[in-house]
């Protein structure tokens, strides 16, 4: 997934429609919104950035967890198997983007690319929702996926690469 | 400031009955694990509605689970109001419904050992009471007495029973306390107004310039929608706003001017412009009158003299107006939305709307396009009595420009004044919190004091129905049918909203509230229809439809019958003007003894100490009445205070520490704001986001959160054009030695 810096305003809709759509408990959720000032007045810039699990190539959360819960399903995405998850916690001690969070039903959760509906040829709920529509997904592999097709255009980074996740959670500067 | 008679009642003691929490949609049965939730799916069913969170009205789609539970609301993709996105607010709609805060009941005001409190009633036992006060003070006073105050879908039912009454006194705060002013401005310019959604052509500008308006904080979906096409396309982005807003930060420049001085660049802007010829002269030689008297007006205003005024580099005065001109005619400068600022704000939206004259862009593709609406034909029903005398007279000699009637002159003839003989007696209050909405809190309860009646209908318990005698519980838009859909756009078009559940609780639909108030008010010939359904079939099929399509679809989209979206090159166009020109002199202004060129006016400047309070919009919320939504809470429970880090340090203020606020005029907040110190204001300003500070204990999420914007904006600056509520001239200053018990909920 690529997330425009230029385009989000920061609306939360992605957190809302995500919420909906995943039957995320009120108080938690699964993507959020992080917004850097810099510079002082009037010499400014802001980041505007729709974040959420950045389904790492190399992800510390499946390494580390002891029930295999913790998996990659088909095309990368990092899933957590709610029935085997006993909510020890040791994938949110190390997730670098801190992107888990405990359900109050005792498992871990975090985003899923919202697999369920791409498995229907829909896009995540974020990504069809999105005012901007700042939020661009498909498959890496794919050279005309919309998210390949932006990357190739467009500057980009990701986060924290130095923890050496790997991570596919790409935004566009 | 309490009211003694008509005492504040929080919506508590007798009244609060059935807690129920039952169907409460947040409650899904959670999926026992998620690859189960993969499998095995049944297709939820889905029911077309159009939003009420906000006056956009986005059309979508309401989907429930197979229990029947209202799950998730998603845009339809038909629908050019919002292309199948809704906004966080839209979204977040199944808060509006799920809310166990929500208004449950009627409730009739009665007097419990000397005290005020609402007691249960039923619907019958409600109304009934309604309509023998209606009708004693209709034969009193005259029905006319009887005033209506509205916020959207309820309106039309309410304003149709009380126009059968007798009555067309019927007014909203979205024009003298909004928008007023850009449509007055413009229609005295170009003959025609802004309408909503607005008619900018955001999708193909090439250089859109928004003063004070912050689109993207501002959740306007449609325009959020274009912006964003335009930012893809490499338009470039003009923000004039003394906040770094996040408009700002999407911009090729910012103009960090201040504020109250925007006038002053707008007739620099108007002189860089025709000094060097960077005007469309065929389009200004060909439309408009008054060329000539305007290059005289503006030839002093240089950006040197503004500089001294705004503070802005007149250097970037010119760059910016050059890239207006090279953008010509794909230009907008953007009329906003919210504009009841200083009082002058006719005058401001006129220099606008000149801007866009100048540069030719009324009418242009990426300019402003001609809007279109469906003609959606009434159920015949019999003519309405003409009214003894029309809400206008109530303020009779003032405000003759306005185009609507004005909330605020409604107010004031309230309260009984030497020489004004049309006093308003009753009023109902509809989906609006006018304790938020008006400024001066004290002159409207100045006004619900002096009142004999007061009927609130709402979906929440807000400040308004603590005042009210009779409470009217509606539903939310997601359980009831309303009007159809009809606002202009690029392509004509309708949609329906269709209850996806039953009204929980005791609540009904406005249309079965207004109805059944008409029927027990004698009114039965002004409902020949049996029932809502009836009526809105027989309207879609005069449409070439039906409601059972429009069940299926939604949203309906028809081919433009009249003029093309843009004018056509080269050929005269008739203005509805009294020129019948884009008037750059405006004849209407100068009838009512105003400039008729904008005149720049130096506003009100804070006394030492004291800060600007600038207000403005979250995304997330809408006005006052998301404030308790769980979903939108949970974004966003409440307005923090933005202030210089320059100012903050001369005040020892701290990030996250609460304080109170104290106005110009020696008023208190009532609540605690958090303190956000943040480089994005000027050192002469704070901001905050409108809507919060909820005083009514009923609020379980709201109430004591954040600071209320309006209980602070005690100087209003009335515009004299169009009655407009000018609400930016009150200051602020910190107050840090507080009752913390007192202060927070």
């Amino acid at each position: 997934m690529a997330v425009d810096t230029k385009k989000c305003v920061g609306c939360s809709d992605c957190v809302v429609a995500c919420q909906t759509e995943n039957n995320v408990p009120i108080g938690y959720c699964r993507d959020w919104v992080t917004e850097v000032t810099d510079g002082t007045y009037p010499q400014l810039e802001i980041e505007i950035r729709s974040e959420r699990c950045n389904h790492c190539e190399n992800a510390p959360c499946v390494r580390c967890c002891p029930t295999g819960a913790s998996q990659f399903a088909e095309g990368g995405i990092v899933l957590v198997e709610h029935d085997r998850c006993i909510g020890c916690g040791a994938c949110i001690a190390s997730c670098p983007y801190d992107a888990r969070y405990p359900h109050p039903d005792g498992y871990v959760d975090k985003c899923t690319f919202c697999i369920h509906r791409v498995d229907k040829g829909l896009k995540p709920a974020c990504v069809s929702v999105c005012p901007t529509k700042c939020l661009y997904f498909g498959d890496l592999d794919d050279p005309n996926s919309d998210v390949s097709v932006v990357l190739k255009k467009r500057k980009w980074k990701t986060l924290i690469p130095e923890a050496g996740t790997r991570p596919q959670l790409y935004f566009l500067i | 400031m309490r009211t003694t008679r008509r005492q504040f009642i929080k919506v508590s003691a007798l009244g609060a009955g059935g807690l129920a929490l039952a169907g409460s949609s947040m409650k899904w049965t959670a999926a026992s694990t998620l690859l189960n939730s993969l499998t095995g799916g049944v297709e939820p069913t889905r029911t077309p509605t159009y939003c009420e969170i906000c006056f956009w009205q986005c059309a979508g789609w309401v989907y429930k689970d197979q229990a029947g539970n209202i799950k998730k609301i998603i845009g339809n993709d038909d629908d050019p109001h919002c292309n199948g996105r809704l906004c966080p607010r839209g979204t977040g709609g199944v808060g509006m419904y799920a809310d166990e805060d929500r208004l449950k009941t009627p409730l009739i005001r009665t007097t419990v050992d000397g005290q005020d409190t609402f007691r249960e009633a039923s619907w019958d036992e409600a109304l009934d009471l309604v309509a023998k006060r209606f009708k004693e003070i209709g034969a009193q006073y005259g029905p006319e007495t009887i005033a209506l105050f509205t916020h959207g879908s309820g309106g039309s039912h309410f304003g149709h029973m009380l126009k059968a009454f007798g009555s067309q006194s019927i007014t909203a705060p979205s024009f003298a306390q909004c928008r007023g002013p850009r449509e007055v401005a413009f229609l005295a310019t170009f003959g025609d107004i802004i309408y909503s959604p607005e008619r900018t052509d955001i999708r193909d500008t090439k250089c859109l310039v928004l003063i004070g308006s912050h689109i993207g904080e501002n959740m306007h979906n449609g325009q959020i929608q274009e912006m964003s096409d335009a930012i893809d396309k490499g338009a470039s982005i003009i923000t004039v706003d003394p906040r770094y807003s996040t408009a700002a930060s999407k911009s090729k420049f910012w103009l960090p001017i201040k504020p109250a001085t925007d006038m002053a660049l707008l007739l620099a802007w108007m002189n860089v412009l025709i000094e060097n010829g960077w005007y469309d002269k065929e389009y200004v030689e060909r439309h408009t009158v008054g060329f000539e008297q305007l290059k005289a007006h503006v030839k002093p205003f240089t950006p040197e003299w503004a500089y001294g005024i705004t503070t802005l580099d007149p250097n970037m005065i010119r760059r910016t107006a050059k890239e207006m001109h090279d953008a010509s005619p794909s230009v907008i400068i953007h009329p906003g939305r919210h504009v009841t600022w200083y009082g002058d704000d006719t005058q401001r939206l006129r220099a606008v709307a000149i801007l866009n004259a100048l540069l030719g862009s009324w009418g242009r593709r990426g300019g402003f396009y001609n809007p279109e609406k469906a003609h959606v034909p009434e159920f015949p029903f019999p003519a309405f009595p003409k009214p003894a005398r029309t809400p206008r007279e109530s303020y009779a000699g003032k405000y003759n420009l306005a185009n609507e009637v004005v909330s605020n002159g409604m107010v004031d003839a309230t309260i009984p004044s030497e020489g004004n003989t049309f006093n308003f007696k009753a009023w109902i209050v509809n989906g609006t919190n006018l304790l938020a909405s008006l400024p001066n809190q004290a002159n409207t309860l100045k006004a619900l004091d002096a009142l004999e009646f007061l009927v609130v209908v709402d979906t929440m318990p807000m400040e308004i129905t603590g005042y009210a005698d009779v409470i009217l519980p509606e539903c939310t838009y997601l359980e009831r049918y309303d009007m159809i859909r009809k606002s202009g756009h690029r392509e004509p078009n309708i949609a329906v909203r269709v209850p996806a559940a039953e009204p929980k609780y005791n609540t009904k639909p406005a249309d079965w509230i207004a109805r059944e108030l008409g029927i027990k008010l004698g009114l039965e010939a002004f409902y020949p229809w049996k029932d809502i359904e009836e009526m809105l079939d027989w309207q879609l099929q005069q449409l070439g439809t039906s409601l059972e399509e429009m069940k299926r679809i939604g949203v309906k989209k028809f081919p433009r019958e009249f003029d093309d979206l843009y004018f056509t090159e080269g050929q005269d166009i008739s203005f509805n003007t009294n020129s019948g020109k884009i008037e750059l002199y405006s004849s209407d202004m100068e009838a009512e003894g105003l400039p008729p060129m904008p005149v720049y006016t130096a506003h009100e400047e804070p006394p030492s100490g004291y800060y600007r309070l600038i207000y403005g919009r979250a995304p997330m919320h809408t006005f006052s009445r998301t404030a308790n939504n769980p979903n939108l809470t949970d974004l966003m429970d409440e307005n923090v205070i933005w202030v210089n880090p320059k100012v903050a340090k001369l005040w020892g203020l701290k990030a996250g520490q609460y304080i109170k606020l104290r106005n110009q005029d020696d008023v208190l907040s009532t609540f605690a704001i958090k303190v956000r110190v943040t480089e994005r204001i000027r050192w002469d300003s704070v901001y905050m986001v409108h809507g919060f500070g909820h005083d009514n204990k009923k609020l379980s999420r709201a109430f004591g959160r954040g600071v209320n914007d309006t209980e602070m904006i005690t100087n209003v600056k009335v515009d004299p054009a169009m009655g407009g509520t000018g609400m930016r001239s009150n200051f602020v200053t910190f107050v840090t030695e507080f009752d913390e018990k007192e202060a927070k909920a």
